[in-house]
């Protein structure tokens, strides 16, 4: 058969524009309207968290016997005042740089601390994976939040302390997620070729194994945070977190737990922040998950 | 007699984000205990036609249009009840992947069983004896121990087996068989295909044997239909495939077998991919390809050719013989 | 400068005599591990006791069904899996003495059989084919990889920057073939290269596997359930049944006899490819068995028609015809002294 002549009308192949990952990732993020959302509420915490000094807000410390327990929209007082006459809207505000920093911070470390052990469990395999991930199961027995209690208690009371308690809670489910997608990904032809290609072990991870596996850390991780920050919450709320006359939400939800019958929309204020923001960063992480699905 | 099938102008679409053009004006149609083999290439629309037949698409996100007659029952009208006793009863399927196909957690006796009493109405008694009947017809050794064994505890061919004795435990009129060798070892898939053949002249009902592969398909089948981007670009009984085709297409599908090419000749491979069926093809969909296209193919679809009585050839050199080899 | 030009292999050492790859007793067993210390309780004898060489230049097939281990050859020539005994010789130079696990790879390289499954879905065409240049400290290996790119007809300047899955499968098989041959290798092993292609696009890429072996002088390893595909592409036919060596020969005199009886076997369940002259009888019952526990003597014994006592019993050796030394087989109806009732006789009609 000819073929010069069926190339003269040979059809040119189908040429599609092709993106970067990431770009495609953000392009998809931008296209989902509730993710959108949920990223804004958690950037205006963040923001009005971090710049709260410059907010003209009132002294968030500074009480006043005579302005207790205002209402919400009391003149002067948008959102009240609290059992000590404090302005309640400064507190809510400063109270999310505490907040904030101790929900997320935990995650962050637990993060990169778990990520390498799954990681290096999931591809080493073997003995490696054997204690790793027996080690990490130990911390399985125990409910996340009774070890919350339990290490805190153990070290006393404190943000570092909190800190350091909560980090430890989140590191084994981390390392666990990260050690299934890492040893699926380790199947995979594609690791095969490239140990094939004479790369060496860490080479074939930074290459090709974490480009693979950090988004679904990353999706799990980020969903972690709103337990985090309900658990740091719940840490200052039984008196062994952040202590007082610190700003912090939990803090001011055990405090203002007293007047529940004088002004429940008040004491109500500080579970809202909470609320709003552990489901913001749920549908967020969501909106990641479904962005970052690279097949379709 | 009725005919067991008669397709006219099907056309399927799926939407999507990606709208495709599976199916583009197809018709078929097979006498009673017809065995019709379905050739083409990945995204032909060979399993669509089958999904098809057995209403297995998805209704959201499909666009059929189209009439199927199978033993004068209209099949696009069927709902509820009545699909369901259609299917598996009328006319039943055998998968490629049996180990996906079968049931993990009920042995191979109590899957048959279940699917002869739902069709039937028979007791639990005599639809064991049915599906022990059935073990012993697909040639399956000491079958009467093999009823209660699980899918896992089979091997691959031997689940094969079990999969063709739930098909046809019921008496279908019509077989419907997608790739069912494919994912099989070259020893076991010719058990299977003569096991087959020999069932299918035991029951006498129709097969539709949906392959890739050209040497399955002449070994199975009566008649051959090859399909292309969706279409059937060329029908005939295997001898007219096999000695006198006449579609390019079907010419390339035939070299490419590698059956009688001398070692390290080079072989004269079709350029090019199958198109992406994004739009309905207007003209020759084969034509990009075609080592012996003409201006004239790429200005409409190719009449059909009908050389001899059920012969035709979508393409318009198709009159003429070809100079081509 | 032309891509050859560019082509980086290792220098060849002892001449055309010495073999490319020669491997003998070759042994992996798989553990199979249960229960809730995970100990060993049954081993797949995938590989056992397989011996062969490659001639530089040569292209050698291996067949066999699914549990025969051709596949675990191909990744036991690479090191991809670790061998439990015997040698591996690359050129003269055998694996773990003079040859390191890093320089045998820079000498084969192999094409795996799922084209999507091989590539990172995360890297770009141009990427995943300069990575093995990259990793092997090879000069330019992007300029490399584009070159490699444009001698497997993809053009650089449309595919370099897309992805995996914006491919066709004959076109990702190509990065695939341009990704092993960016490293410049002398041996490609190919395991069900073209096996997962539609059959057109199967023979563009056999076409193109001819003509670069041409260019740069490549030896294959091909590994295939297609006889066809394999007689096609091969100087010489491998056989292998359940982790075993059943016969080598040449293409044309295995094509002409099959002298083991599970290689004739193998033969006639070929597709007859004849409307008027379909198979009548399949060649063989049943299923290979398992490679778990593996028959004794010669592991053909429990499905073969010609099996006697003497093949439960003793494992036949891979010895040479007598009448053409290079078509061995491994059967004792070939071996006068098996003791075989038909010793010596060759394997009935």
């Amino acid at each position: 058969m000819a073929m010069a002549e069926a190339t003269s009308i040979h059809a040119p192949e189908k040429v599609e524009k092709s993106k970067g990952y990431w770009s495609g990732v953000g392009h998809r993020l931008v296209r989902d309207p509730l993710t959108m959302f949920c990223l804004a509420v958690i950037a205006a915490l963040i923001l009005s968290a971090v710049f709260a000094p410059y907010l003209g807000l009132a002294d968030p410390y500074k009480g006043s016997m005579i302005a207790r327990l205002k209402p919400i929209g009391a003149p002067g007082y948008p959102l009240g005042t609290d059992e000590q006459g404090r302005d309640m809207l400064a507190r809510l505000i400063y109270g999310g740089r505490l907040t904030l920093f101790i929900g997320l911070m935990p995650v962050v470390i637990a993060f990169f601390a778990g990520s390498i052990l799954g990681i290096t469990a999931g591809y080493v395999g073997g003995l490696t994976n054997t204690i790793i991930m027996r080690t990490v199961d130990v911390f399985f027995a125990f409910p996340s939040v009774l070890l919350a209690i339990a290490i805190s208690g153990a070290l006393g009371a404190g943000i570092v302390n909190s800190l350091v308690s909560l980090t430890i809670v989140f590191i084994p489910p981390i390392t666990r997620v990260a050690e299934a997608v890492t040893s699926g990904v380790r199947k995979l032809d594609y690791i095969d070729a490239a140990r094939a290609s004479g790369a060496s072990a860490w080479t074939v991870i930074r290459v090709h194994v974490i480009g693979n596996v950090l988004s679904p850390i990353f999706v799990y991780a980020t969903s972690l945070t709103s337990v985090c920050m309900i658990l740091a919450a719940g840490l200052s709320f039984l008196g062994i977190g952040v202590r007082p006359p610190e700003p912090e939400w939990g803090l001011m939800l055990n405090t203002l737990r007293s007047v529940i019958y004088v002004n429940p929309w008040l004491s109500a204020l500080p579970g809202v922040m909470i609320f709003v923001t552990s489901l913001c960063l749920n549908l967020l992480s969501d909106g990641l998950r479904s962005a970052m699905n690279v097949r379709d | 007699m009725t005919k067991l099938l008669e397709m006219k102008n099907l056309n399927v679409r799926f939407k999507g984000k990606r709208t495709v053009h599976a199916i583009n004006d197809v018709s078929l149609s097979m006498e009673q205990g017809e065995t019709l083999a379905l050739l083409g290439e990945s995204g032909s629309g060979k399993s669509v036609t089958l999904k098809t037949l057995l209403g297995l698409l998805p209704p959201k996100r499909s666009e059929i249009d189209g009439s199927i007659h199978v033993n004068g029952t209209d099949i696009m009208s069927l709902r509820g009840k009545a699909l369901q006793r259609y299917r598996g009863g009328e006319v039943s399927m055998v998968f490629q992947e049996p180990a996906l196909a079968l049931d993990p957690v009920y042995t191979v006796g109590h899957q048959i069983a279940e699917s002869v009493m739902r069709h039937k109405g028979v007791n639990k008694a005599e639809a064991m004896s049915t599906a022990l009947d059935m073990l012993d017809r697909v040639r399956i050794p000491s079958a009467n121990r093999r009823l209660h064994n699980y899918p896992h505890e089979l091997s691959g061919g031997m689940r094969q087996r079990v999969m063709i004795a739930l098909a046809l435990a019921c008496r279908p009129r019509l077989l419907l068989a997608d790739e069912p060798t494919t994912a099989l070892d070259a020893t076991v898939q010719i058990q299977i295909l003569l096991l087959l053949r020999e069932l299918q002249k035991e029951f006498g009902m129709g097969v539709i044997f949906v392959t890739h592969d050209i040497g399955v398909a002449v070994e199975i089948s009566e008649r051959i239909a090859v399909m292309y981007a969706g279409q059937v670009v060329e029908e005939g009984t295997t001898h007219e495939i096999i000695r006198d085709a006449r579609h390019p297409y079907t010419q390339g599908l035939l070299a490419a077998n590698l059956h009688d090419v001398a070692r390290g000749e080079r072989l004269n491979a079709i350029p090019g991919a199958p198109p992406a069926l994004e739009v309905r093809p207007d003209s020759c969909p084969f034509a990009p390809r075609c080592p012996v296209a003409m201006p004239e193919c790429a200005a409409g679809l190719p009449p059909l050719h009908l050389p001899s009585d059920r012969r035709r050839v979508a393409c318009l050199r198709a009159a003429q013989p070809l100079a081509a080899e | 400068m032309s891509v050859t030009d560019t082509y980086q292999p290792l220098p060849d050492t002892g001449g055309p005599a010495q073999p490319l790859i020669r491997v003998s007793g070759l042994q992996k067993y798989f553990p199979v591990r249960g229960g809730i210390l995970g100990r060993t309780q049954a081993k797949v004898q995938a590989v056992d006791g397989v011996s062969f060489e490659v001639k530089k230049g040569e292209t050698l097939g291996i067949v066999g069904e699914s549990g025969c281990g051709k596949s675990t050859t191909a990744k036991l020539l690479i090191g991809l899996v670790e061998k439990d005994k015997g040698e591996i010789v690359f050129d003269g130079h055998a694996l773990g003495e003079r040859l390191s696990l890093k320089d045998l790879r820079r000498g084969v390289q192999m094409v795996f059989q799922d084209s999507y499954a091989t590539l990172n879905p995360r890297l770009t065409i141009l990427d995943s084919v300069a990575f093995g240049a990259k990793v092997q400290g090879l000069d330019n290996p992007e300029d490399l990889a584009r070159k490699m790119m444009d001698r497997v007809g993809l053009d650089p300047d449309r595919f370099a920057h897309r992805y995996p899955h914006e491919l066709s499968g004959g076109q990702r098989q190509r990065v695939n073939i341009a990704r092993a041959l960016a490293m410049s290798p002398r041996l490609v092993v190919l395991d069900e290269a073209v096996s997962a292609l539609d059959k057109s696009v199967e023979a563009q890429v056999l076409n193109l596997l001819n003509d670069l072996r041409e260019e740069f002088g490549l030896t294959y390893v091909f590994i295939s359930h297609d006889l066809n595909v394999v007689r096609y592409i091969s100087d010489r036919i491998l056989v292998m049944y359940l982790g075993e060596v059943v016969e080598v020969a040449p293409v044309e005199s295995i094509w002409h006899e099959q002298a083991h009886p599970y290689t004739r076997s193998l033969f006639s369940a070929m597709p007859s490819m004849d409307p008027d002259n379909r198979t009548k009888e399949p060649p063989l019952a049943g299923d290979p068995p398992n490679p778990i526990n593996p028959p004794s003597g010669c592991r053909f014994h429990t499905r073969c028609r010609f099996a006697s006592a003497v093949c439960r019993e003793a494992v036949p050796k891979l010895s040479g015809l007598a009448r053409n030394g290079d078509h061995m087989v491994a059967c004792h109806l070939h071996d006068a002294e098996s003791g075989h009732p038909k010793a010596g006789q060759g394997v009935p009609e």
